[in-house]
């Protein structure tokens, strides 16, 4: 029973410590309680109040009245009046607005003879009657903000005219399933568990080692008979706690704050999420025996989770990505976390369903004890 | 035939071009303290290093209580304790958590640690300290934490690399006394020290230096086999004195100590002190007289200063 006293010696022993340094267990609770907050609230994709300007060069009720019915669409808001197009490019070249909204002085003709009014579609070939009726110029470096005003191009005008707005069918019928409010936060929320668990894990961990060695403990440790996989397990047990504590925290306010199901999965999202504090707790240790100073493992962390905060699908589509960036994704555990706590907590799906993920989450975190435990000498040559 | 507890021979081993230790032959006897003796960087904590498997000999045989180093190491390490030069254990962990944990990592369990952590806490005086945390004590206290917890296994060979560098003398003084307590009960312990009155309560010494061993011996038997006599001198000028006579002929050293200039002549001058007195540079001198040598003459007949 060596083995096993050894492991609970080393846990306790990590234990006593982590509960004496007030500053550390502090931050296991504020990170993940702030970040959520932070980032639920802020992080959001649905784009409104963009701020604009106007230049109405036509100055007549039917302009004031296209004016209104653009802010009425809550996308943008007018913010500034000029009366010449240079003022509001160097706006936008200021960042005063992010787009100008351009009103040229024929505009009642333009309106009369355009299709959006319903006034029946003339021939394309028609120059004259083909022309859009008013000009948006934008700060098109920000794809999203663009992406925004691109989605006011085709805006129906029929109601300057008090008539309904034409029934324009869709050619396609889109049914959005798991979450047909498009609420950001939906999605956020799941993931941000991934995030943090990345940030917290690694960040331990990776400092586990270190920490022994910079304080000078470790000269001791490796006089001891203790076996480095002894080590290494006794080490992660408590860091494993702390992450459920992180995960349990997020997801309940992300439940109580914004609304985000839990899903009807405890047991998946369990053997999950402990799947992936193994793979990032044992990443974390390889990390360890790399470094020489907690510096350099704060480092070494840094360098990991940028990556997966940006390529794991947190942020942006895994699927927009280059090939050659998904393949860098892949080897990030938080990428296939990411798919499988959405999966869980969104989708009614089961860790059968998520198969492939849970597999790569098991070869880490095998691959990273082997690889610690076998970069771990207990001898200083 | 005592038993040999450690045996080296032909150790050597380099950091890339630079070798830290060079070619030691080591036999250490079951049942004595024998102390490492250099200055730093002569290759003492290297060459303990490589006789406790932490370090790999680049060539040499190392066999420690029977067992071959560093290929049975793991072995090795339930019966050997080890203290370290800087105070290892838990600052952040109190007396007994540490004692716990080292208890523990060496297997012992249940009744068995229990009565042991006792055993060592009462020995070392650290009873009454078992609540407080080992970072706030002071140096002597450590220390003593430091040995209960190398001792707690009931090693029977005992390695300390430096350990009274951070105390008190009176602490220093106390901490031998419980070594020799500790061998009384069969323990053997190697030392490495850079104090001549620590080197001089060891049973053997060896004067390291560059690697090197250059001299092994009983303290004693090396003060009386040093190949010099021990003159002072006191008088005024002794600076003029000592650059006189310091490269002259016959004259291995010389050093002041206060207001006396204590010069070795080679034990082949018959009468050293008729020999110093005939000297032009001494003239002045108020008082010229043979003293007995100590284990600092040994220390610098043996190593550099003394062959320049």
């Amino acid at each position: 029973m060596r083995p096993l006293s050894r492991i609970a010696a080393i846990f306790f022993k990590e234990l006593a410590q982590l509960r004496r340094d007030r500053m550390t267990f502090g931050m296991v609770i504020m990170i993940p309680l702030i970040q959520l907050i932070l980032f639920g609230y802020a992080i959001n994709t649905n784009i409104r109040d963009i701020p604009i300007a106007v230049v109405d060069q036509d100055q007549t009720a039917i302009s004031r009245i296209l004016i209104q019915m653009v802010e009425a669409t809550r996308v943008v808001e007018v913010t500034e009046r000029y009366t010449s197009v240079e003022e509001a490019e160097a706006a936008i070249k200021s960042a005063r607005v992010r787009a100008a909204f351009i009103l040229p002085d024929d505009l009642s003709q333009r309106i009369v003879r355009s299709p959006a009014t319903g006034f029946g579609t003339p021939p394309s070939t028609d120059e004259e009657t083909s022309r859009p009726v008013a000009q948006w110029i934008v700060d098109g470096s920000d794809t999203m903000i663009a992406g925004a005003i691109k989605g006011l191009r085709n805006m129906p005008l029929a109601e300057l005219f008090r008539k309904a707005p034409n029934r324009s069918t869709p050619t396609f019928e889109v049914a959005l399933f798991f979450n047909p409010e498009q609420r950001t936060a939906v999605n956020i929320v799941p993931g941000l568990v991934g995030i943090i668990l990345t940030m917290t894990m690694i960040m331990f961990t990776s400092a586990a080692i270190v920490r022994e060695r910079e304080r000078g403990n470790m000269e001791m440790l490796i006089n001891t008979p203790v076996r480095p996989m002894e080590l290494m397990i006794g080490k992660i047990i408590p860091y494993i706690f702390i992450g459920l504590l992180q995960t349990a925290i997020i997801l309940g306010l992300g439940y109580l704050l914004f609304n985000v199901p839990l899903g009807f999965r405890p047991f998946d999202l369990l053997a999950g999420t402990l799947l992936f504090i193994g793979a990032s707790l044992s990443l974390g240790l390889v990390l360890s025996t790399i470094a020489q100073t907690q510096l350099q493992a704060t480092q070494m962390t840094v360098f990991l989770l940028v990556p997966s905060i940006l390529l794991s699908g947190f942020m942006f589509p895994y699927e927009g990505m280059p090939v050659i960036a998904q393949y860098i994704a892949e080897a990030l555990p938080a990428t296939h976390f990411m798919r499988m706590v959405r999966g869980f907590v969104l989708r009614d799906a089961g860790l059968l369903d998520m198969y492939r993920d849970v597999l790569w989450m098991c070869g880490f975190f095998v691959l990273g004890l082997a690889v610690a435990a076998f970069r771990f000498k207990k001898r200083l040559d | 035939m005592p038993e040999i507890v450690v045996r080296a021979e032909g150790l050597v081993k380099k950091f890339k071009d630079f070798s830290a230790v060079d070619g030691l032959d080591l036999t250490i006897e079951r049942g004595m303290i024998y102390g490492f003796l250099g200055p730093n960087g002569s290759g003492k904590t290297t060459a303990m290093r490589m006789l406790t498997g932490l370090l790999t000999p680049t060539e040499g045989k190392v066999e420690v209580l029977g067992l071959s180093v560093p290929k049975d190491a793991e072995t090795l390490k339930y019966k050997i304790g080890y203290m370290t030069q800087t105070f290892s254990l838990y600052g952040d962990l109190t007396v007994l958590e540490n004692l716990r944990f080292m208890a523990t990592i060496y297997g012992l369990s249940g009744k068995k640690r229990k009565q042991r952590i006792g055993e060592v806490m009462e020995r070392y005086e650290l009873t009454d300290l078992k609540d407080r945390f080992a970072g706030k004590m002071s140096g002597g206290q450590r220390q003593r934490l430091a040995l209960a917890a190398a001792v707690l296994h009931e090693p029977q060979l005992l390695f300390l690399d430096e350990p009274t560098s951070a105390v008190d003398p009176e602490s220093r003084r106390h901490f031998w006394e419980q070594l020799f307590d500790l061998v009384e009960g069969g323990t053997s312990i190697v030392v490495t020290t850079h104090f001549m009155d620590e080197a001089e309560r060891c049973h053997r010494i060896a004067i390291m230096e560059a690697g090197q061993k250059r001299a092994d011996g009983a303290p004693k038997d090396l003060m009386a086999a040093m190949g010099a006599n021990v003159v002072e001198i006191e008088g005024p000028n002794l600076r003029d004195i000592r650059r006189e006579l310091l490269g002259a002929e016959g004259i291995v050293a010389a050093a002041q100590l206060g207001a006396r200039l204590r010069v070795l002549v080679k034990d082949d001058i018959a009468d050293p002190e008729g020999f110093l007195k005939a000297k032009a540079a001494t003239g002045g001198a108020s008082l010229i007289e043979r003293v007995r040598p100590n284990l600092e003459d040994v220390f610098v007949t043996a190593t550099g200063e003394g062959r320049q």
